[in-house]
Order: C-alpha cells, then structure tokens, then sequence
C-alpha cells in the first residue's frame, strides 16, 4: 500500500464527518468525535502496513515515505487522536462559549476540523519539495487559524485567534519570499535537487544565506523558537486547551520535520554549513534562554506550558544544529524525531490533567492546581510524571530526549551550547517543579475535599500516557526502531 | 487496623525482602573475587547506542548495598511523627532507597545515572510536605542545587562517553568504558575528570557546594535525612571510585586538580567543622557534620593508594550508619521535647536513659573513638594519606592529612558539646515530660548501633569486601 493512501483517507474521513455533522438531526453530536476517533485510530494501524519504496511517477520528487516521515505521520495520527479525547471532555466550555444567546452551542466541527489538519500534517511529513510544503503547510495553518477562535463568544480566545492570524500570515510571507529566493538561485523546487546545487559551489553566497535567513524566520514561527516566539504565551492562553495541546505538539512537530528537511541542504553544503550551523546554535541558545528564563515567573499553567514549548524548542534547535553525525550513534534528524516523541507523550499528559482540571474548577491558574492530590491521586500522579518528564527527570522518556541532544552537543565539542543547555535545564527543575509544589505542599482551596471523578475514556487515556512517558524512558527501543 | 497501617506493613515487608536479598547475596558472594562483578545480569535496551539494564555486585557495590537494606529498614521503621498521608511518605522513603540501590548495583553508566535521580522528586516532595522549620525554602534548595549538579554530571558523562567512544560504537556499558576510556588524551581527561568532579562534588556536598546540605537535612523528615544523608550522598563518591578515577586517570593524576581537590576537602573538614562548633540546634550540628565527614572520605579517594582507597570506602558505609543513628534519634528528641535548640534542652539523659546512651554512642563512632567503624575508617584514611615514600619533605597530600586530623578534634568538640547540652547538666522543663523510648521503636535504632559496633571490632567483615577492590584500583595507578 503506497503511503498517501494515508493522507487521502484521512482527508475523506474529515469530508464524511463534516457532512455528517452538517446533516445529521442528532443533538447530540458527540458521535462526530467518537467516528473521527475510529477512523483515525484505523488509519493508524494501517500506517504499519504501509510500502516505503518510491514509485516511478514524477509524484514521488514531490512526495517522500522515509521512516522519518513515517514516524511523524505516527506522531501526528497519535496526537490528533489524544486531541480529540481532549476535546470530548472540553464539551461543557465549548458548549458555553459558542451558544447563540438563549440557544445550544454549536461544536460539531471541533471533531472534524482537526482530521483535515492531521492531513496536513501527515503530508508535510512526507513533503520533499518546496510547493508541497508550502501547500501542506498552508492546509494545517488555516485549520489552526479556526480553531484557535473556535469559542468565539470567548473575548481571549478571539484575541488569540487574531495574534495567530497576523503573525501567522507575516511568516508565510517570509517562508514565500525565501522559497523564491531558493528557486532563483537554484532553479529548483525539489529538495534533493537543491543540496546537489547548494553543495556544487556554483551557488552565489549572499542570496543563499539570505534565503536560509527568510526561511529561517518562517520555521521560527512554526516552531516557536526565538525570534518569532511572542505569540506563543498569548495563543496558547486563549485558544482551547485541546487546540493549545494540538498546537503545542503537532503543529511543533510539523515544523520540526518540515525544519529538518529544509535546513538539511544548507548544513549539508561545504560552503554554508559553517555559517548556517552558527546562525541556528546561536538561536537555539537565545531560545533555551528565553524559554526557561520567562518561564520562572508565570503563575498561569497554560503561559506555563508555553514558554516550556519555547524552551524545548531550543533544545531541538540545538539537536539540528549538532552537526551530521548528531550524538550517541543517533542522527540529528532521529534525535528530533525521538525528541518529539516524547513531548507529545508528556505535554499532552499535562494537558489532559489541565483540561479535567480547568474544566472542574474554571481557571488555568496554577492555584487550581492546590492540593490536587488530596482531590484525585490519579491526576496528580499524573501531572507528576508529566513534570518530571517535561524537567528531563531519568527514567522517564523526556530525560531520554534532552539526553540525546547533550550527546550531540557534547560529541560536537559545543560546550557553550551545551553550558545554556545545563543552564536551561537546571532552570526546569524550578518551574516544572513549582505545579508540584501546588499539588501537594498547598492545602486544597475548598473543603471538605472534594474528590475529581473522571470519565473513563480520560482515566485510560491518562494511564497509557503515564504508561508510555514511563516505559519508553527505560526502553525506548520501540520508538527508536520505528524511525530506522 | 489503624488508618495507614496497610501502607507501613507493605512498606516494612518491601525493607525485610530486600535485606533478606540482601542477605542472599552477601552470603553468595565470593570474597576471593571481590574486584569482579558478580550475580550479573543483563537486559539490552538499545544496540546503538550500547545501552543496557546491567546489574552486578563487586566489593564496593557489596558494602554500599548492605548499608542501603540497613539504613532502609530502619527509616522505614521508625514510625512517622504526623498522622495521615502514610501512603505518600512510604512510598517516598522506598524511591529514594530504590534510587540509591539501582545506582549500586548498575553497571551500566545510564543507568547508574538514571537511578540517582529517582530520589530527586520524592525528597522534594518529604521535605515540602512533612518537613520542620523553614523546610520549604530547604527542600527548593536542595532540590535545584541537586537538579543543576547532576545536570553538570551528566554532561561530564556524555563527554566521557561520546569521547572514549570516538567514532565507533557509543556504548554505555561500564566495563567496554573502562577499557577505552583511559586512552582518552590527557589533555582531554583533565576537564572531563574536572567536570565529573564537580557534577559529584555538589552532590556529594564538597566545599563551598555544600550550603544545601545542612538545611535540608535539618528539617527533613527523619527517614528522608537518614536515607538522604547516609545512602544517597554516598552516590557521588561511589561515581568517583566507580567511574571518574579508573577510567580518567590522568585527569586523577593531574597536579592542578589534585591540589584543587585538597584545598576543597581542607575546606570540607575544618571550615565546615567550625561552622558545626557555631551552631546553636542538634540537626543543624549533625547536618554540617555529615557534610564535614564527606572531607575524609574525599581525602582517602585523593590518597589514590589501596589503603587510602579501603579507608574512603568503609568510611562510606559506617558514616552512612552513624549519621542515619544520628538523625534518627534527633527526630526522637524533637519528637520528645518539642524543641531542638540545644540552649533550651538539658538533663534528658535521667528522663530517657535509652536515648542518652544510644546517644552516647552514635556520638562517639561520629567523633571516630575505637570500638565503632567510624574508628577503623578514619585511621586507614590518614594512613593512606602518608603512605607516599619518604623524603626529605612533606607532599601536599602529607601536609593536607597533618591538617584533616585536626578535624578530630574539631568533631569532638562539637559533638560532645551537643551531647552535654542535651542529655547533661540542669534538667530543662521540656526534658522533665520526655519519656523514653520503648518496645520496638528502639529496633531500629539498635540495628543501627550494632552494624557499627560489629564493624568497629570486626572491620574484617567489611574490609574482606572492600580490600580486593581498593587493591584492584591502587593496581591501575
């Protein structure tokens, strides 16, 4: 079975769904969610069957189905699918913010929208030239501009929709100016295509780094990495805790493979790799910086959770930028793949403790969070294990990340990287830390205590991902074999 | 059944099983091979890179395991001083002890590593939660000072792997390590070795990374101070006779590091010794205590003989002993008294006689009298550090002992001092209500007792353990 076959499933998957949401007299459209769980969830065993080897159409210059590829694909079905979990036990809010005044709430789409997304973000995984990625971006950028204000009776949430859109327009139009850049100077739209010219030497300097630098700025934005990293606390506070989650990894995922795969031809030229390694090991440590150090002061979970996205950011950034041969054995490209593995284990472990929380006692303050574990042992196990994983606490599969990436930069002889790197991560313990200080050093605010019950989907969501963030810490072989 | 009472049997089942293991092995284990691993067992995780869930006991893991069962079973058998939250307070206890016995018995350098920091987020929790005094600030203190030293261990390891790998197969496996490493070039070792240094140092509390020590431990729950203070410091001076000494030699060897090294421990001994004379609590005194002691141990590691080495290690095990003794019976006397400033105690020796003699005791192995382990340690310690051949004269290792023993003194003075204050002189109104311990609650303290009574007359029963591994280790100089 040849790999878009996943895509176009997917695709009409989210087309059934928008018809059925559209037509069908049920009042209750939770189903939506529970049919787009089934499909996605079918689509991802198939993605186990699928045939890697390239055909001989011409589509396959635009359209690749590498392990790593493969893997992302993984990532993005897995990270939908948790998504849209989320998203069945966010029903009460969204039915609030999106009522016609003395009317129900209209929340169908919720469930299908994010299918088309996946989409996009399954072909950006696969996409191997520059109008494919563009394409493919495209898709799941105005799929997020959606949903970010998808509570449009919610004055935060339209404010966030609003800082996306205009930032996320001002960064296409830097990833489009420097894709034309590239094809000028190349003549070329296919990535293989370009490395060959990059690497040939008959590529004029200036406007090859002034593209790298266009295109550059472009992933900084879809990744969250310094300099266009401000909309990221804002966006992530305002828009719905399943779409925040969705943002925060799939949409970061996606601009890592796609980052993988654009900045390989620059780091990969004789010529550039010098320059374009210095550029992105000095954004990966103002990143790191940024990150960690804005981080200390937030008392909201969700800014919280933003800044520790920025700073994760910078710890892949630095994996990019490592140099070829990447650390321990492992490729910089498999480091950020296994890297984004784990966050999207651990961070949408910490949203779905968030969305109980927040939707139980309305507020994303870390206040919330007070004496959690006298309410619900499970949850705040949980949020533990999510926080020690975020830190880069051992035995758990975020240690194994960061682990990875001081490898690289140690292999590299990158001590300065490797110092803010320390320096970052030592900065985790803090914040990471401070929500457990709320959990269980805090009384809870009411009593008597009342104790969190949780609807069963959410408690075996919770478990697995507790399961995973703890097993592939110890044994990540399952994961690593996946990407080889 | 008392409400946390399935908590606290399933807690001691877990501590008797594992000394029980315990028991097994040391019965199982061949002294005549004590320089090799053995029970090993193995379990790949990755092929590449090599990483694997390896265990084994040598001499050395030999003896810091048999000090983890001790001091495990008996903080878990003291009882807890607040009701409630039994479940929590357990568990904690046992992840901490779990850490600090996957850490000895791996030889796998990830794992080693990794197990270490299964103490981090429970101790944090303890002392938050059921902790004394300004314990809050304390346990941040200890937790980020910790947080960020393992971090700076942890990039010293992952240069110490990717670089005595080279371009072949990056293998964690401590064994493969100790044949590549030390063909690492010297002028690549020394800030490797330096790295590694301080990444354990702040772990093992070496001046001046030393300020969390005394605090956290002060107002740690009991069983977190004992298990923290006796099991788990001993971590970052296991990691440098296990890791940075025999595969880093020249980084050991360098003379620039090694006099760094020795002022520190200077520092560790006798500024911090004072530092214990100005205190004005028992578990401040006992706290910068342990950390004066981690000076000794350091000094016995620098001495690099076989000696020295023999002295570094059993000091590991009967300082473990003593100061959980210690801190055990100061959460007593809290406990008793309500009250651990030492100007408002006296006299409680006549109310809780049980109390002031273990007391008694566990101050004099502290100070190092014969008859305790404390004793046996110290004096192969200062041996080893004169056991550089005799010249016209003195080596600064020579020069830096003559200095450490002072620390004796230093230790007496503090130590009995409290002892007075406490259990001596005009009986203080808190004293007067004390009662003394009874029944059960004195086994664990006894158990403590006798370890270090047994190895003070009987320190062949570790040394048997320990002398084939320091002479192993002396042998690779």
């Amino acid at each position: 079975m040849p790999a878009y076959y996943l895509e176009v499933a997917v695709v009409l998957l989210g087309l059934v769904l928008l018809m059925l949401e559209a037509f069908s007299s049920a009042s209750d459209k939770r189903f939506v969610g529970h049919l787009a769980l089934a499909g996605l969830g079918a689509v991802f065993l198939a993605l186990f069957f699928v045939n890697p080897a390239p055909g001989a159409s011409p589509f396959w210059q635009f359209y690749t189905a590498d392990s790593l590829a493969l893997t992302y694909k993984g990532i993005a079905l897995v990270c939908t699918m948790l998504v849209l979990i989320l998203g069945l036990d966010y029903i009460p809010v969204l039915e609030k913010f999106t009522a016609r005044i003395g009317g129900r709430g209209a929340w169908g789409e919720f469930f299908c929208l994010p299918v088309f997304i996946c989409a996009g973000l399954m072909w950006m995984a696969s996409a191997i030239d520059l109008t494919s990625i563009f394409v493919s971006l495209e898709l799941v950028t105005i799929g997020f501009y959606i949903m970010v204000t998808f509570m449009r009776r919610n004055v935060g949430s339209l404010e966030a929709g609003v800082k996306y859109l205009i930032l996320g327009a001002l960064s296409t139009g830097f990833l489009v100016y420097g894709f034309t850049w590239l094809y000028g100077i190349t003549g070329q739209t296919n990535l293989g295509a370009i490395a060959d010219k990059l690497d040939s030497g008959t590529v004029a300097r200036a406007p090859a780094l002034f593209s790298f630098a266009l295109i550059l700025v472009a992933l900084a934005f879809k990744v969250g990495a310094v300099p266009l990293h401000f909309w990221i606390p804002d966006v992530y506070q305002g828009a719905p805790t399943p779409i925040t989650a969705f943002l925060s990894v799939g949409s970061k995922a996606a601009g890592f493979i796609v980052a993988t795969r654009l900045l390989a031809p620059y780091l990969g030229a004789a010529a550039f790799s010098p320059t374009a390694t210095a550029i992105l090991l000095a954004l990966a440590c103002a990143t790191l910086l940024v990150g960690n150090f804005a981080a200390i002061p937030q008392t909201n979970f969700k800014r919280l959770l933003a800044y520790s996205s920025i700073s994760h950011a910078g710890f892949l950034v630095l994996a990019l930028a490592s140099g070829a041969s990447g650390g321990f054995g492992l490729p910089p490209s498999q480091i950020v793949a296994f890297y984004m593995g784990a966050y999207l284990c651990m961070t949408l472990l910490a949203f779905a403790v968030l969305g109980v929380v927040s939707r139980v006692s309305g507020s994303d303050d870390l206040s919330a969070f007070n004496g959690l574990h006298q309410r619900s042992p499970l949850l705040a196990f949980a949020l533990t294990v999510a926080m020690a994983s975020l830190a880069g606490v051992p035995l758990t599969v975020g240690f194994l990340g960061k682990f990875f990436v001081f490898g690289a930069a140690a292999a590299h002889q990158l001590w300065l990287p490797l110092g803010f790197a320390v320096v970052g991560a030592a900065t985790g313990f803090y914040y990471y830390l401070k929500v457990l200080r709320n959990m269980y050093w805090n009384p809870p605010a009411n009593s008597p205590v009342a104790a969190l019950s949780l609807a069963p989907l959410t408690k075996w969501t919770l478990v697995a991902l507790i399961a995973a963030t703890l097993i592939l810490g110890v044994y990540p072989q399952p994961l690593l074999h996946f990407l080889r | 059944m008392a409400a946390g009472a399935p908590a606290r049997l399933a807690a001691l089942t877990a501590a008797v099983l594992n000394a029980a293991v315990t028991a097994w092995v040391v019965l199982g284990f061949d002294f005549g091979r004590g320089a090799s691993f053995q029970f090993e067992a193995s379990r790949m995780v990755l092929e590449n890179p090599r990483m694997g869930f390896n265990v084994g006991v040598d001499g050395l893991s030999l003896v810091m395991v048999v000090l983890t069962s001790l001091v495990t079973l008996a903080a878990v058998w003291l009882r807890p001083t607040k009701a409630g939250g039994e479940g929590l307070y357990y568990s904690s206890s046992l992840l901490i002890a779990a850490g600090a016995m996957g850490a000895f018995v791996a030889t796998d350098l990830f794992f080693f590593y990794a197990f270490h920091e299964l103490a981090l987020i429970p101790t944090f929790l303890m002392i938050g939660m059921r902790g004394t005094g300004d314990n809050r600030a304390a346990a941040w203190k200890i937790t980020l000072y910790l947080g960020l030293g393992s971090l700076v261990l942890l990039a010293g390891l992952a240069a110490l792997v990717t670089s005595a790998s080279g371009s072949g197969l990056t293998t964690f496996n401590m064994a493969e390590l100790r044949e590549l490493a030390p063909k690492i070039a010297p002028a690549v070792q020394e800030p490797i070795y330096l790295t590694l240094l301080l990444g354990f140092g702040v772990l093992i509390s070496l001046f001046p990374f030393h300020s969390w020590a005394a605090p956290a431990y002060a107002s740690a729950p009991a069983p977190t101070a004992m298990l923290h203070a006796g099991v788990l410091k001993k971590f970052g001076l296991y990691g440098l006779l296990r890791v940075a000494v025999p595969m880093l030699p020249a980084g050991f060897h360098a003379e620039w590091i090694q006099s760094i090294l020795l002022v520190l421990l200077l520092g560790n001994i006798l500024f911090i010794g004072l530092v214990a004379i100005a205190q004005k609590e028992l578990d401040l005194v006992l706290g910068n205590s342990s950390v004066m002691h981690m000076g000794y141990v350091f000094l016995g590691i620098a001495s690099g003989t076989a000696i020295g080495y023999s002295g570094a290690v059993f000091l590991m095990f009967a300082h473990g002993v003593s100061i959980a003794l210690l801190f055990a019976l100061c959460a007593q006397v809290r406990e008793k008294t309500g009250s651990l400033q030492m100007a408002r105690l006296g006299g409680l020796a006549k109310y809780a006689p049980f109390l002031g003699l273990t007391f008694a005791m566990a101050t004099f192995a502290s100070i190092g009298l014969p008859g305790f382990g404390n004793f046996a340690a110290e004096i192969m310690v200062f041996l080893g550090g004169f056991a550089e051949k005799p010249s016209d004269h003195l080596a600064p290792l020579q020069v830096a002992t003559i200095l450490a023993l002072w620390g004796v003194v230093i230790s007496a003075v503090y130590m009995l001092r409290a002892f007075r204050q406490v259990f001596q002189g005009e009986p203080a109104e808190v004293c007067t209500r004390a009662t003394d311990l009874s029944g059960t609650s004195r086994a664990p303290i006894l158990l403590l007792l006798v370890a270090l009574l047994a190895t003070g007359f009987f320190p062949e029963l570790l040394l048997q353990a320990i002398r084939p591994f320091a002479q192993a280790l002396a042998a690779l100089n």
